[in-house]
């Protein structure tokens, strides 16, 4: 039956030829491929732009001027900038910022580092404990927050218990200005090293064997087995991972304003918390917006020091 | 002599690595313990010290206090909404945007691929005062749409489904354009089994991170209409005459009961698919 169709179908197009009307179909059925790709993309690029770069260029906008909100936008150029860079509560808040990054970052790191040489072997303690450390990091950071609030609750917490036992003081790990930080720090080590671990160890299984065994066989010490062999061969991806959990640092907002509120006397306060107090509660938002200008930068450029680091070592990488 | 010394050495590291497993096991299982006791104390016994460390008549009635202060069901009913939303919005903007990315090579592909994943690189904790304003000025302050559309298509899943997509011999692709298939006919006929584990995984990771959310749903909602569980349940912490421990861990225990009880059964794919995220 088909066939026939199709030699009948021939015999039309032979018998009857419509030059014009084949060139229009074809024109046509061009464009609709060329446009193929394009409609495809559409939703998610329409999305990123509606989202994100559209909200980042008002953003930027918004920082040159003074609003409440309510009244008019009154243009003050950089005034936002200077008035952000003469106030030293600023300065404060972006080293909080930067004590929370580097200290929760580089712990977090070298600890991972040590639990996956620890954890790496395939055995099912070894799964059981990688599931223990990672519970955490699955676990919504509201929970995590409170879990640690009560336990470090400073007159019935389990840890100032524990501490008591020890015969050590009780310490106040959120009233008190110094501890505060640090306990922040504690809490987001907590929640994330999972995340490092699991990475880490994938890294470091996927190191050839055959690189262990010439080690082996030199007879090297496992301290140098690890410098020599293991940091090198996973380096790109400690790499990669300190930029995400420096990123995530930068970012921290949950914990703090569920545990402290950023104090006592601003000792926890970060910088996303301090725009959304400077936006939502004192409603300045140009004040606000010159502040995310600035979280942008920070983010941005350890997003290009990371792509440029990266580009260069694959050039070095070339040559040796 | 020497054996004895091999003997005890091997029987010291065992015992050091008993300890050090022990000391993991208590620094994270601990805590959790902890909640889960807690949420079943009394008002009476979170308060004595020394802490009580078993509970012999659960008290039960915390989670209905739970329920007596929050709209926990209808914030439930939110969670799962907001969700599923993102995910159904993904799914349908992402796969295709993948896929025009792996196969055709169009003009200004190269840079909308490069925009995307600038994008990839920018948290909410940015972009929430414009957006915040933004939906403000629309109305939408307090609906779903505030809460999924910004979610609605992830750089990142984009990013790992093109490197999936890349992978798909291109005889078959053109094989199935012999048979005059059309574009979206391989899509979702040979491209999305051949992805499906790919998919799988995007899918747990986008659901764990987003049924977790903290900070979206709280920026973006003044009042419970749309709020979701874990703005909820801060929400115990704020009781008059002094935070109620029992309560509060109550309600923690049922916002992470869905996720733990995920986790225990899927234990193997859940880590392989966030070390799969972060691996590439």
């Amino acid at each position: 039956m088909r066939d026939i169709e199709k030699v009948i179908d021939e015999y039309i197009t032979l018998a009857i030829p419509m030059p014009r009307m084949a060139a229009a179909e074809k024109f046509l059925r061009g464009t609709a491929r060329a446009a193929t790709p394009y409609i495809m993309v559409a939703p998610a690029i329409l999305t990123l732009c509606v989202f994100v770069v559209y909200p980042i260029m008002y953003m930027i906008w918004l920082s040159a001027f003074r609003w409440d909100m309510i009244g008019p936008k009154i243009y003050v150029g950089l005034g936002n900038f200077i008035e952000l860079f003469s106030n030293p509560d600023f300065y404060l808040v972006i080293g909080n910022t930067f004590k929370f990054m580097s200290l929760s970052v580089s712990i977090s790191i070298i600890l991972a580092l040590f639990l996956a040489v620890y954890l790496k072997a395939n055995t099912r303690v070894n799964a059981l404990l990688q599931s223990f450390i990672f519970t955490p990091y699955i676990t919504s950071m509201v929970s995590v927050a409170f879990i640690w609030a009560w336990l470090m609750n400073s007159e019935y917490g389990l840890l100032n218990f524990m501490l008591g036992k020890a015969g050590v003081g009780g310490v106040r790990w959120l009233e008190d200005a110094g501890a505060a930080m640090y306990s922040m720090i504690l809490v987001a080590v907590w929640k994330g090293l999972g995340y490092n671990v699991i990475i880490l160890i994938s890294a470091m299984r996927a190191i050839p064997r055959q690189l262990y065994e010439a080690a082996v066989l030199d007879n090297t010490k496992p301290f140098r087995t690890f410098f020599r062999i293991t940091l090198p061969m996973i380096s790109p991806t400690l790499f990669f991972l300190t930029l995400m959990n420096i990123i995530a640092a930068f970012k921290v907002f949950d914990q703090i304003a569920l545990m402290t509120g950023g104090g006592p006397i601003n000792a926890t306060n970060t910088l996303v918390f301090d725009i959304y107090q400077f936006g939502f509660k004192f409603y300045q938002l140009g004040y606000a917006s010159a502040q995310g200008v600035v979280l942008m930068a920070l983010i941005a450029v350890c997003t290009a020091a990371y792509f440029g680091a990266l580009s260069k070592r694959v050039h070095y990488g070339g040559e040796a | 002599m020497r054996a004895r010394a091999v003997i005890f050495r091997a029987a010291f590291g065992r015992a050091c690595r008993a300890a050090v497993n022990l000391l993991i096991f208590a620094v994270f299982f601990i805590p959790f313990y902890w909640m889960f006791l807690t949420a079943i104390k009394s008002l009476g016994q979170t308060l004595r010290t020394p802490p009580v460390f078993w509970v012999s008549a659960a008290h039960w009635e915390n989670f209905r206090k739970v329920f007596d202060a929050i709209p926990f069901f209808s914030m439930l009913k939110n969670n799962v909404v907001m969700t599923l939303g993102i995910m159904i919005c993904q799914f349908f903007t992402v796969i295709p945007a993948a896929y025009a990315f792996a196969r055709f090579k169009f003009a200004g592909g190269g840079f909308l691929f490069g925009l995307t994943l600038a994008t990839m690189m920018i948290p909410a904790q940015l972009v929430f005062l414009p957006l915040f304003l933004m939906f403000s000025r629309m109305g939408l302050i307090n609906s779903y749409a505030s809460l999924i559309l910004p979610w609605a298509t992830s750089p990142f899943a984009i990013f790992m489904l093109r490197q999936t997509f890349k992978q798909v011999p291109r005889e078959l692709i053109e094989a199935a354009k012999l048979d005059s298939a059309s574009e979206w006919k391989i899509i979702f006929k040979l491209m999305l089994p051949i992805a499906r584990p790919t998919i799988v995984t995007l899918g747990l990771v986008t659901f764990i991170l987003n049924w977790n959310d903290y900070f979206w749903p709280f920026v973006l909602t003044t009042n419970n209409a749309v709020r979701t569980l874990p703005v909820g349940i801060t929400s115990l912490n704020t009781v008059d005459g002094g935070v109620r421990y029992h309560v509060l861990m109550a309600g923690n225990l049922l916002l992470v009961a869905p996720v733990l009880a995920v986790f225990f059964f899927a234990r193997k794919q859940i880590i392989k698919a966030f070390t799969y995220m972060g691996g590439k």
